[in-house]
């Protein structure tokens, strides 16, 4: 073989080609138009039926194909591929339902005007040109404010532990945080009402509410914290200790700054926890109607709660105010999502 | 120590060589002629001291033969016009500076290229006749009649010793006879199977680098494959393994045509009876030179040849 | 002229080294030491607060608050003591874990696979996004979802399992009321752990070594072939420490299973019929009206669940923890 006068072009032969794909594609006609089939045919009916069918046919069909086509370890292989392909569906399936529904059950009472007042004068059960979620929002402003003002310092300390100093508890303490990031969100509520209530005598507030965050919101901020600091390499230390400076100063000026976009991810995956979270604010916040601006007394609001208050009564102007007060419950939580992804990537980008 | 082959067909096959690598004919092998001498005189001792096989031409399919092979990974051209020969029966060393698209080149005989997700290729691969990139090939089947053996041992951990020589059945789901029998088989052909048949049942994890790769070379074995491709094997391994290797290599060459990557010039002298030098000048990686193993290290017609068996650069 | 030796060859000990740290040092690990303790002491007080509080009522009722499955007021008026006991749900806290655990796991590692080996490369990050989304969303969200927009549709299921499967006993019914069941409240709990084992799992899969999988492929092996032996062995550990982490989220989820599960305070194996409960669900529907006894037993139920889920998280982490070092 010379040497080719004109220019050879790239190909991908192992690319499936059309003429390949046929069986698949006959198979997959047969499996939708046999399953209509057998729908008209048998008791099966509805969508369930239907979907019941087309699944077990589709896993049917690929296997045999294969089968008969090529062999057996061709068929299984089909089988597994129909199977993890469903698998993936069911995921996507409740995951569009749950965002579709928010937004056409939530978006029917919306308007900017809910910013602005609060359910101290209106019934529930009014119509929703009235009212509005101003009280939880503040309450979850406050609410959450506290808690990340209380587990930043913590959850990083904790970090700082484990990772820089690492001391001799190191690894019981991270074992320990690991465990508490699965304490039930309803545990912690019900610890600082027997502390914060039952023994320092307080009643229903922003603050007690604040404080069962914290103990939800440290486990996330920590984890993710160490996370970061043990993604620094150990070179930009030992840089920093050959310098002549001491550890203090080499975690505060080389450490922290690299760590820097990473521990704001850390911060905001917290707040992204705890800012949906109803179990523990049920029993510590009281859950108001009205806009409360003190956080140490009287009964605060949430998103949590005001949804919860709402769904309880059940009448339908209440249900839609529920479904409202979730899709801005939703919304807040996917801009902290999306921040924390961008301050993510901002750190790939940078480092 | 003189060439024990049969001059006659030695120069029958360098005919074949250079109709396949399209380069000219040399006209005599002057062993005593000083202007193409090689200046390393180990490398040329040692491939003039093994023993030349005279392998069989393909003709029309009963081997592998490359023709053609350009590679590409996105729009980087890494190898152009491949055009190889792998007679059975013998084992062929392809040598040549890291870089230049050696491993890529054996990927692509067995299609382990198409794994990356930009990877693109022209040219055909013939096994037995039959391009193995034509559409409708069972792929899987073609990796079983070209095996690989890789640089870093990489027995299944989760396996026993006898599992992991099984394991390519198992995994291709074939049914044979006497599962015991096959075991013994590729294990002494392997050359590992005195020290290891007492302990079959034990984890492959146990074993030393050496011992690893001789098991990888066993569960190669255990497929049955006509050409088995391997890519470094000695270069993570002590040189008291690599020699017992180098050994195996040349044994089962008898049953099988050996494809070996290997940066070690003095093992590609060793151990092979043909050799394919490649470069890259910083574009796509080309075969400058192929032919009998003696030849490239005693005789090179290429000057860019010389100079990397003589060590001038590499 | 120096005498040597020849074969006397003395090997120093070795020096002691000491570095006093500097004040500033000194001070800085005093803080980060401290701030880390506090996370030990959190939990601990967690503990001990929720043991002091519940402690009258798991001394009254002794063992029986386990297994007890009564949940009554005391009534003087007859000289009746209250009678506080867990045994039902703890129960219903088991089945819908249970119930969640058998669809989420196979749907869980299905598309974690999917995601690591079968999906085409366009689709692989936009999916990521949408399973780590649906980590973060709320429970409250899945409970109204669930409640308004699921449940009609669990229920259609649970009515056909009964008619062809009622023969079974734990699908058979005394009554039929399928709303608000275990199997409802097992099913929404299993929508809201899929994305966290699916997360892990899918971790774990991208670590698998590359030799041993193109070891599998060079043998001729197929893609379901390879992850049989090559990505589950290496995987397993990970992916059952993640599935008892998802185990412990729903043992411990309240609102997510108040909403779909009707609270009857009664062990029952009939999955389908509207009648159950978990602890964490009791909790919050006792807790408005509670008096002072009846919140101590309220405290003892928390503190239960804080023990079970501890166990279930210690379990989980551990056994990441070990094949993470592997």
């Amino acid at each position: 073989m010379s040497q080719t006068q004109f220019a050879v072009k790239p190909a991908r032969p192992w690319k499936l080609s059309i003429r390949s794909l046929i069986p698949d594609i006959l198979g997959a006609f047969f499996t939708v138009f046999g399953s209509l089939a057998i729908v008209a045919i048998t008791p099966l009916k509805g969508k369930l039926g239907f979907a019941l069918v087309l699944i077990t046919l589709a896993i049917i069909t690929a296997t045999t194909v294969s089968w008969l086509r090529k062999d057996r370890k061709a068929a299984m292989n089909s089988r597994t591929t129909v199977l993890v392909y469903i698998a993936a569906a069911f995921v996507i399936i409740p995951l569009t339902s749950i965002l579709y529904e928010v937004v056409r059950l939530g978006t029917a009472g919306f308007s900017l005007r809910i910013f602005t007042e609060d359910m101290s004068v209106t019934a529930s059960d009014t119509d929703l040109s009235e009212g509005g979620l101003l009280h939880a929002v503040i309450g979850t402003a406050y609410v959450v404010f506290f808690a990340t003002i209380l587990s930043t310092p913590i959850g990083v300390l904790t970090a700082l532990y484990i990772v820089e100093v690492k001391g001799r508890f190191a690894g019981l303490v991270r074992f320990f945080v690991q465990a508490m990031s699965g304490v039930p969100s309803i545990v912690a509520g019900l610890f600082i009402f027997a502390f914060w209530m039952i023994q320092m005598g307080n009643a229903y507030s922003g603050v007690a509410g604040a404080f069962a965050l914290t103990v939800l919101m440290i486990p996330t901020v920590a984890r993710t914290s160490e996370e970061v600091l043990k993604l620094i390499p150990q070179d930009l230390r030992e840089a920093g200790l050959a310098l002549g400076a001491t550890q203090w100063r080499t975690v505060a000026t080389v450490v922290i700054p690299a760590a820097k976009s990473g521990l704001v991810t850390a911060i905001i995956l917290g707040i992204a926890r705890v800012v949906g979270e109803t179990a523990p604010l049920l029993v510590t916040i009281g859950g108001a109607d009205a806009v409360n601006l003190n956080p140490l007394d009287g009964n605060m609001s949430a998103f949590p709660m005001y949804v919860w208050k709402n769904l309880l009564i059940g009448s339908p102007n209440a249900v839609s105010r529920a479904w409202l007060g979730l899709f801005v419950l939703m919304v807040s939580v996917l801009i902290f999502f999306a921040m924390a992804r961008y301050f993510s990537s901002a750190r790939r980008r940078s480092a | 120590m003189s060439n024990q082959d049969n001059p006659a067909t030695t120069n029958d096959r360098e005919e074949s060589m250079s109709q396949v690598t399209g380069s000219q004919a040399s006209n005599t092998r002057d062993r005593n002629a000083n202007n193409r001498s090689v200046s390393s005189h180990s490398l040329a001792d040692v491939a003039n001291a093994r023993l030349t096989k005279v392998g069989t031409p393909t003709i029309s399919g009963s081997g592998l033969e490359a023709r053609g092979i350009h590679a590409w990974f996105g729009s980087k051209h890494v190898l152009e016009d491949i055009s190889l020969d792998f007679f059975t029966g013998t084992v062929t060393a392809l040598i040549g500076p890291s870089g230049c698209g050696k491993s890529t080149f054996i990927r692509i005989l067995n299609r382990m290229h198409e794994f990356i997700p930009t990877a693109a290729l022209a040219g055909q691969v013939i096994l037995d006749g039959k391009d193995v990139y034509d559409s409708g090939v069972d792929v899987t089947k073609i990796r079983l009649k070209v095996g690989m053996v890789f640089q870093k041992p990489n027995p299944f951990p989760s396996m026993t010793i006898k599992e992991n020589v099984l394991s390519g059945l198992k995994l291709s789901q074939l049914k044979i006879e006497n599962a015991d029998e096959l075991l013994e088989s590729c294990l002494r052909r392997a050359g590992l199977w005195d020290e290891v048949k007492d302990r079959l049942n034990e984890y492959g994890g146990a074993l030393s680098g050496g011992q690893q790769q001789r098991l990888c070379i066993a569960r190669s074995l255990a497929v049955n494959p006509q050409v088995l491709l391997m890519d470094e094997p000695c270069s993570a391994l002590d040189p008291g393994s690599t020699l017992r290797i180098e050994e195996t290599i040349r044994e089962l060459s008898d049953s099988m045509s050996i494809v070996i990557v290997t940066h070690n010039m003095q093992q590609a002298a060793r151990v092979s009876d043909y050799t394919g030098f490649f470069l890259s000048d910083g574009g796509p990686g080309r075969l400058i030179e192929s032919g009998t193993t003696n030849d490239i290290f005693t005789n090179p017609r290429e000057k860019r040849t010389e100079d990397y068996v003589s060590g001038r650069f590499g | 002229m120096t005498i040597v030796a020849p074969d006397k060859k003395v090997t120093p000990a070795p020096r002691v080294i000491t570095t006093e740290p500097r004040i500033t040092d000194k001070v800085f690990r005093a803080v980060v030491t401290g701030g880390g303790m506090i996370s030990l002491v959190l939990l601990g007080l967690i503990a001990y607060f929720l043991i002091f509080n519940g402690f009258e009522a798991i001394r009254n009722a002794g063992l029986g608050f386990l297994t007890g499955f009564e949940w009554e007021d005391a009534i003087p008026e007859i000289g009746q003591d209250a009678r506080y006991g867990i045994g039902a749900m703890l129960f219903g806290t088991i089945v819908t874990g249970i119930i969640a655990m058998l669809f989420a796991v196979p749907i869980s590692v299905g598309t974690a696979l999917f995601l690591s080996y079968y999906a085409p490369e366009w689709l692989k990050k936009p999916m990521v996004i949408v399973v780590d989304v649906m980590a973060a969303i709320p429970s409250i969200v899945y409970g109204l979802w669930g409640y308004f927009v699921f449940m009609p549709h669990a229920e259609y299921w649970a009515k056909l399992i009964h008619k062809y499967l009622g023969f079974i006993p734990i699908f058979d019914m005394p009554a039929p009321v399928f709303t608000r069941s275990p199997f409802v409240a097992g099913l929404v709990l299993a929508i809201m752990i899929t994305p966290i084992i699916t997360a892990i799992s899918r971790e774990v899969f991208a670590q698998t070594p590359p030799e041993r999988i193109q070891a599998a492929y060079a043998l001729g092996a197929t893609k379901w072939a390879m992850v049989k032996a090559v990505v589950f062995p290496y995987g397993r550990g990970g992916v059952v420490g993640g599935a008892m982490l998802g185990l412990g989220r729903a043992m411990g989820e309240t609102v997510a299973v108040y909403t779909v599960l009707n609270l009857v305070y009664d062990i029952r194996i009939e999955v389908l019929l509207s009648a159950g409960g978990n602890v964490a669900s009791m909790i919050v529907n006792k807790f408005g009206e509670a008096d002072f006894v009846e919140l101590q037993a309220l405290m003892a139920a928390g503190f239960v669940l804080f023990l079970v889920t501890l166990i279930v998280n210690f379990i989980a982490n551990f056994i990441i923890n070990k094949t993470a070092r592997e």
